[in-house]
């Protein structure tokens, strides 16, 4: 599944001995990652970066994101032993990081916690954010109404429609939605105008990027918030099977909620670190949003990473049924994890994520979100690749409230005027 | 030895004026349209040409200039396109540059798009998001096919940081007038003329102003401060309109040559800054 890491990757993993170093003062992961933006902004990613240095080793600062995260978004987060799904498939131990149990139900939280107090320690009054599924526009929206910023999410055109209950709950909260119609109008659009509004209000508004992407220091410091979820699940593992898993599996959009599950574990090399990526329809249909599998090396985003573009480096659209996955790149250090061989990373297509969503429902009374049923689908096909010995903890990055729509639809158990029909989702 | 670009500047200063720089996407409304409009901005006076290269993503664009470009990708403009348009142009005489985003060159590789764009008879790039930090393999790829490898500075950079854009940059450095989006503008705003003065500490090089300017009078202020007068949206809205209004290809290119001679107009009739 992946390439032969090139001998320059060689040579970075020989330099990794400590893992921590990344990225390098500049942003760098290897040769990913950096800040290609405009000038205009170079200004506050500067500002950011030693406010985020400051904050990190302020221990006032921790203190109360500690606190938030426990007594607010309800961590730890449980380590959940998942009988059924075991014995289906024939006996590796299964155990699941409960994302989906925090406040605003994803491992979104973690990251907006941290940065809306970063907001505030910056003195400035307002956030923006993109959006996909729009868990990280319900997070950023929840943290603003408890911090009292003014929040604007943006979120392309056809997300709103594909999680039209996220555009409501995003109001609720206070927060403005807006719809973005340029380009593709999903994700990477979002991300486009969240920009543009961004080089125009630098001066008060923070960009709360909601994934491990972005220019330099957003992958360092989302990565930092999410890692929360390796160190809690890294210890319930050792607690209840005094060992370490043999694999770590998560579902790959941007790459936050993998790459806070794998970091604490990368000094293990013992321990296998799998993303699974959307393979959409396919990667071979060209409908998919799986960066490594199908990308290459380009800029994005303000980023050096993997991504889908055609010859003349444009952008590709991205397909996924997961409109949490549904974007043409990945964060810089995944590039970084690929290359060298740390981790591996797999397609998941639509499919598969919907029979795994179906399963787990049905087994562990757990409905989870499109973009988590991704790491099942992959999980499953881990688990009996490395037998019944082994233990494989999955991370179950939100619960599928939001989708029972899309899935409703998807098993046929909606009609299209939205009424009920009695079929049976296992086909 | 002197660019072109340099000795336009330098014939610029001793005629008393600021230099026109005019950018208009190639693609836009086809090939062949966009050539016979930057044709027709050059004929009206505009002295520079930058030839946009329409891109997926253009997160440092406002509407008029994101709509060009995207009717542009949906015709099928190519990187080859985009040299064909600079040759057209240049061979009017006009130094004339690429405008893009810098994933295009990446991916085309720096190398071989700076020998294909010096082959065409281009003076260079300007590369809004490549930062200095990662430009070496371009600045080795512009100096060896002598092309001016041009950048911005913003009313938010630092000092230290005009001085690290201006250390690289060749023909002239690009001072963004406002922290914003490309598209039209009321006012030029009170940071440019700021911003022309930190960037004189610091360098020798011409400094052109861009963003927002799109009449003959804002090109007289502007000229009263700046040695180049970049005008992008307003000269791109002309050709959107024509296309919405259908009012013809010839009637479009009258109205580029209109607008052209106004601002043409307004960069030899410096409006002395005051003090
Ligand atoms: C539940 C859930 N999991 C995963 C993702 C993908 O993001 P990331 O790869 O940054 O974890 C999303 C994004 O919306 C999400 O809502």
């Amino acid at each position: 599944m992946s390439a032969t890491p090139s001998a320059e990757a060689g040579a970075v993993r020989a330099q990794a001995e400590n893992w921590q170093a990344f990225p390098d003062p500049a942003g760098h992961f290897g040769r990913f990652g950096g800040r290609f933006v405009p000038e205009a902004l170079m200004a506050a990613l500067d500002e950011l970066t030693e406010a985020y240095d400051q904050a990190r080793a302020d221990e006032g600062f921790i203190a109360e994101l500690d606190g938030l995260l426990a007594t607010y978004a309800g961590r730890p987060t449980p380590l959940t032993d998942a009988h059924r799904l075991t014995e289906h498939v024939g006996g590796a131990r299964i155990l699941l990081k409960r994302e989906d149990l925090a406040h605003t139900g994803s491992h979104k939280i973690n990251n907006v916690l941290g940065q809306c107090l970063l907001t505030k320690r910056m003195g400035k009054t307002r956030v923006i954010a993109e959006t996909g599924a729009g868990q990280h526009g319900v997070a950023t929206a929840t943290a603003s109404a408890l911090l009292g910023l003014d929040c604007v999410v943006y979120m392309g055109e056809e997300d709103t429609r594909r999680q039209a209950l996220n555009v409501a709950r995003m109001r609720l909260l206070g927060a403005e939605v807006v719809p973005v119609a340029s380009g593709s109008r999903t994700l990477k659009d979002a991300i486009n105008e969240a920009m543009r509004d961004w080089v125009a209000t630098v001066e008060h508004t923070h960009y709360c990027i909601g994934s491990v992407m972005g220019p330099h220091p957003f992958p360092m410091m989302v990565r930092d918030f999410q890692r929360i979820i390796g160190v809690e699940a890294r210890a319930q593992v050792l607690d209840r099977t005094g060992r370490l898993p043999d694999a770590v599996v998560a579902c790959v959009g941007g790459g936050s909620n993998a790459m806070g599950i794998f970091h604490p574990f990368i000094p293990d090399t013992g321990v296998a670190l799998i993303g699974c990526e959307a393979g959409g329809d396919g990667v071979a249909t060209g409908r998919h949003a799986a960066a490594i599998a199908g990308g290459s090396s380009g800029v994005l985003h303000g980023m050096r990473t993997f991504l889908l573009q055609d010859e003349f480096g444009q952008t590709q659209v991205s397909h996924s049924i997961s409109a949490g996955l549904d974007y043409p790149g990945i964060g810089p250090e995944h590039a970084l994890l690929h290359e060298t061989g740390r981790a591996s990373y797999r397609v998941v297509d639509d499919a598969a994520a919907m029979a795994a969503l179906a399963l787990v429902a049905r087994t562990e009374g757990i409905l989870v979100a499109i973009e988590s049923a991704h790491a099942f689908a992959g999980a499953l096909d881990v688990a009996r690749e490395l037998g019944p010995d082994a233990t494989v903890v999955v991370n179950c990055s939100g619960r599928g409230d939001k989708d029972v729509d899309t899935a409703a639809r998807w098993f046929g158990l909606l009609d299209d005027a939205g009424a009920a029909v009695d079929v049976d989702p296992r086909g | 030895m002197q660019s072109r670009l340099d000795e336009r500047f330098t014939a610029a200063r001793e005629e008393g004026r600021s230099l026109l720089v005019g950018y208009l996407p190639a693609g836009y409304p086809t090939v062949d349209g966009g050539i016979a409009a930057m044709r027709a901005m050059v004929a009206a006076g505009v002295d520079v040409v930058e030839v946009g290269l329409p891109y997926s993503d253009p997160t440092m664009d406002g509407p008029v200039i994101q709509d060009a470009a995207d009717a542009a990708l949906r015709g099928g403009v190519t990187t080859a396109d985009v040299l064909r348009t600079v040759e057209a142009v240049a061979a009017t005489g006009a130094p004339t540059l690429v405008m893009t985003y810098w994933n295009p060159i990446d991916r085309y590789g720096p190398a071989r798009f700076a020998a294909d764009l010096a082959a065409a008879g281009g003076a260079g790039a300007i590369t809004p998001d490549l930062p200095p930090e990662e430009a070496a393999p371009w600045l080795a790829a512009s100096a060896e096919h002598g092309l001016d490898p041009v950048f911005l500075v913003a009313p938010s950079s630092s000092d230290a940081r005009i001085r690290l854009v201006a250390g690289i940059s060749r023909g002239f450095v690009y001072a963004a007038s406002l922290m914003g989006v490309t598209g039209t503008r009321a006012s030029v705003g009170t940071h440019a003329a700021d911003l022309v003065a930190r960037v004189r500490a610091t360098t020798e090089l011409p400094v052109a102003v861009g963003l927002g300017v799109s009449t003959g009078a804002q090109a007289a202020e502007v000229a009263g401060f700046a040695d180049g007068v970049i005008v992008g949206s307003a000269l791109v809205k002309v050709l959107v309109d024509a296309q919405r209004s259908g009012v013809g290809d010839a009637a479009a290119l009258d109205g580029i040559g209109r607008l052209a001679a106004e601002l043409a107009e307004g960069v030899r009739a410096p409006v002395p800054a005051s003090a």
